[in-house]
């Protein structure tokens, strides 16, 4: 199960875009670690840099952006340096992508076990039909799927069965992590539940970890164990997904929890003005202190370092110092 | 002069040949008096005919049966005039805030066809301060919007000036579909907040169509929950969703993730197979093959709407009879 051995690491990524004005920097700098067995969440709004970040992971940038430097250490190589030929086979093999919108990254003119028998081949060679047959069988009742499902065509089925569809190609290789870039935000809540519920089971049964990328903090909380938040291109804060909505430690983080409407309890909704900066021309400094309401002089001056302010809990915020028996404290406002 | 700004009677709406085609509302009464004003949530899954109830009332296109009266009188018998008047009263604020301005020009010239059109103020001077009023009434100051061009402003600010740019109508009625959903979450509160504001100092009533419950919990006065087409439940927003009846109602409820990795979802649920079918030849509760406590007469029979609590608070299920 889920323990501290770390399965890929990511070290110091950035990630640019060219334009006419200059680098849009989408990732800026981002590290971070994803553990056995875990699934690691990370959220931000539009234009955060996490599909970005992902797609840095993933080798998959395309123009006019371009990977500037860092490291991907997966199973001790640095993806980073691989030839496209090893890239490609370690594709689906350790690392799989379930796509925004999977589900309509399906082809249309496959059944599905065509599909999935096509990613199996690909990289194990030809295969002998029962065995192949079998192992599809399995990968459907692994992600909850019904055994008809084997020679349907995506069009015959809905929305949740096709990203559990996804989901089965997905493992079909046995991958160390799956990235999984907004794979519920289309689905109604119900069937959100149902293929969220199928990861959760999917990381328990095979022990594999996933980066489960987001907006919605809600589901979050249900899914993830560790959750890291991005802002402009940068990573702010990481931790636990306990500690991050009992204790978040950057204000951006903060406001993300507070922002999120509850059914229990009917109160003022937390409002945050200030303007998101343009991305050409980010602010000097803290990325988050043009919307900051704690924004000090000194945010102005230098880029606060991601710290390890409590065990497990990192952010990069000049409001938390160390006091004079060496732990940090956050400065009240 | 009615006092109801909206009735609407029986109102079906069917895609495609009236026997065999897809029904999207199915047998919809409901009314909306003039005063006070309200925010009225419209909630369901994808294709439960909640975009369909806010076009027939924005009168993009009519019913299949019934009628929809405003003000007394059917929006499909209006003169030219009233016409006129009608889309005065009644606007509309989509989803998409990115996709509704054109890029090449200024807000400033939103508001300009707007007060042009409407042959709203008499000199410039007057215009720029309705224009002014408006955006003051949803947060933002003209310096700071006017001169600028779409793409410099966030998604939250564009769904404001769209708000603004409905409100110099003084409409009675807002048609707000999915205004929040594309706008990032820790700036929808401001949006939110707006719709309020304008029930409470203006008088502007909204129909809010969403699929996120949570938002209709915090500003919704009434919530109207479809379910392919039939009204599944329907009441005060408050109560509804603290105590939904319906057993859809109930799963979907349940099933909202809860910000808290301590409350986590209780249980696993199965979906069936295959989507329901729903023609307009179908009968029987929309709900028979996904429901945990169904009954052999609810593959048969249609179930009317049972009252199951205090202000109207009915839902449409057998158990309930």
């Amino acid at each position: 199960m889920q323990n501290d051995e770390t399965v890929l690491k990511v070290d110091d990524l950035r990630v640019y875009y060219a334009t006419s004005e200059g680098d849009v920097k989408a990732c800026d700098g981002v590290s971070f670690e994803v553990r056995s067995g875990e699934i690691l969440g990370l959220v931000g709004e539009s234009g955060s840099g996490k599909s970005t970040a992902t797609s840095g992971v993933l080798r998959t940038v395309g123009s006019p952006g371009r990977i500037v430097s860092g490291r991907v250490i997966l199973d001790g190589d640095d993806i980073l340096q691989l030839a496209d030929e090893a890239m490609r086979k370690l594709r689906w093999q350790k690392l799989a992508l379930i796509p925004q919108g999977a589900m309509n990254s399906l082809n249309p003119t496959m059944t599905i076990s065509a599909q999935i028998a096509d990613v199996v081949e690909t990289h194990e060679g030809r295969q002998p039909q029962q065995v192949l047959q079998d192992r599809i069988y399995g990968l459907l009742r692994m992600v909850g799927l019904p055994a008809r499902i084997y020679s349907m065509y995506p069009h015959e089925l809905s929305g949740g069965m096709k990203q559990r569809a996804c989901i089965a190609m997905s493992i079909a290789l046995d991958p160390k992590v799956i990235v999984a870039d907004e794979a519920t935000s289309a689905l109604d809540v119900v069937v959100q539940r149902v293929v969220a519920q199928t990861m959760l089971r999917i990381k328990n049964e095979l022990n594999v970890s996933f980066i489960m990328i987001g907006h919605d903090m809600g589901l979050m909380a249900q899914v993830v164990d560790r959750l890291a938040v991005m802002y402009g291109g940068q990573l702010v804060e990481i931790a636990g997904v306990q500690d991050m909505f009992a204790t978040p430690a950057h204000p951006y983080s903060e406001i993300l929890i507070d922002s999120v409407p509850t059914l229990t309890e009917r109160k003022a909704m937390r409002i945050t003005e200030g303007i998101t900066h343009d991305p050409r021309n980010p602010p000097t400094g803290c990325i988050f202190r043009l919307r900051c309401p704690y924004a000090m002089a000194k945010c102005a001056e230098s880029r606060p370092a991601l710290t390890e302010v409590r065990p497990g809990q990192s952010v990069a915020c000049h409001l938390w110092k160390k006091d004079e028996n060496g732990n940090y404290v956050r400065a009240s406002v | 002069m009615s006092e109801h700004l909206f009735e609407i009677d029986e109102v079906s709406k069917i895609y495609g040949p009236e026997d065999t085609g897809l029904v999207a509302l199915s047998h919809y009464s409901f009314t909306i008096p003039e005063k006070p004003a309200r925010i009225i949530t419209i909630a369901g899954e994808s294709g439960s005919g909640k975009s369909t109830l806010g076009e027939l009332l924005l009168r993009s296109s009519p019913p299949t049966r019934g009628r929809i009266l405003f003000q007394g009188v059917d929006i499909w018998k209006f003169s030219e005039r009233q016409k006129r008047d009608y889309h005065r009263h009644v606007q509309a604020v989509f989803q998409d805030p990115f996709g509704v301005y054109n890029p090449f020009y200024r807000i400033q010239h939103v508001f300009d066809m707007v007060v042009n059109n409407y042959k709203l103020a008499d000199s410039k001077p007057a215009a720029r301060n309705m224009i002014e009023e408006a955006l003051n009434a949803v947060g933002l100051r003209g310096d700071d919007v006017l001169r600028k061009y779409p793409h410099q402003l966030s998604g939250g600010q564009r769904q404001r000036i769209m708000i603004a740019r409905a409100t110099m109508l003084k409409p009675k009625f807002i048609v707000a579909d999915e205004p929040v959903s594309m706008v990032d979450a820790s700036l929808r509160a401001s949006i939110l907040d707006v719709m309020m504001k304008l029930r409470d100092e203006h008088g502007i009533s909204f129909l809010y169509v969403t699929h996120d419950l949570s938002t209709a919990y915090q500003i919704g006065d009434q919530i109207i929950l479809l379910y392919q087409g039939t009204v599944a439940e329907h009441g005060k927003a408050v109560d509804v969703i603290s105590n939904p009846k319906h057993p859809y109602v109930q799963l979907l409820i349940e099933s909202v993730p809860k910000p808290d990795p301590n409350d986590p979802w209780p249980g696993e649920v199965e979906l069936p197979a295959e989507e329901a079918f729903r023609t307009a030849a179908a009968t029987g509760c929309r709900f028979y093959q996904r429901c945990p406590q169904r009954m052999p007469r609810c593959e048969k029979d249609n179930p009317e709407l049972y009252d199951v609590g205090k202000d109207r608070h009915q839902a449409s299920c057998f158990l309930y009879e």
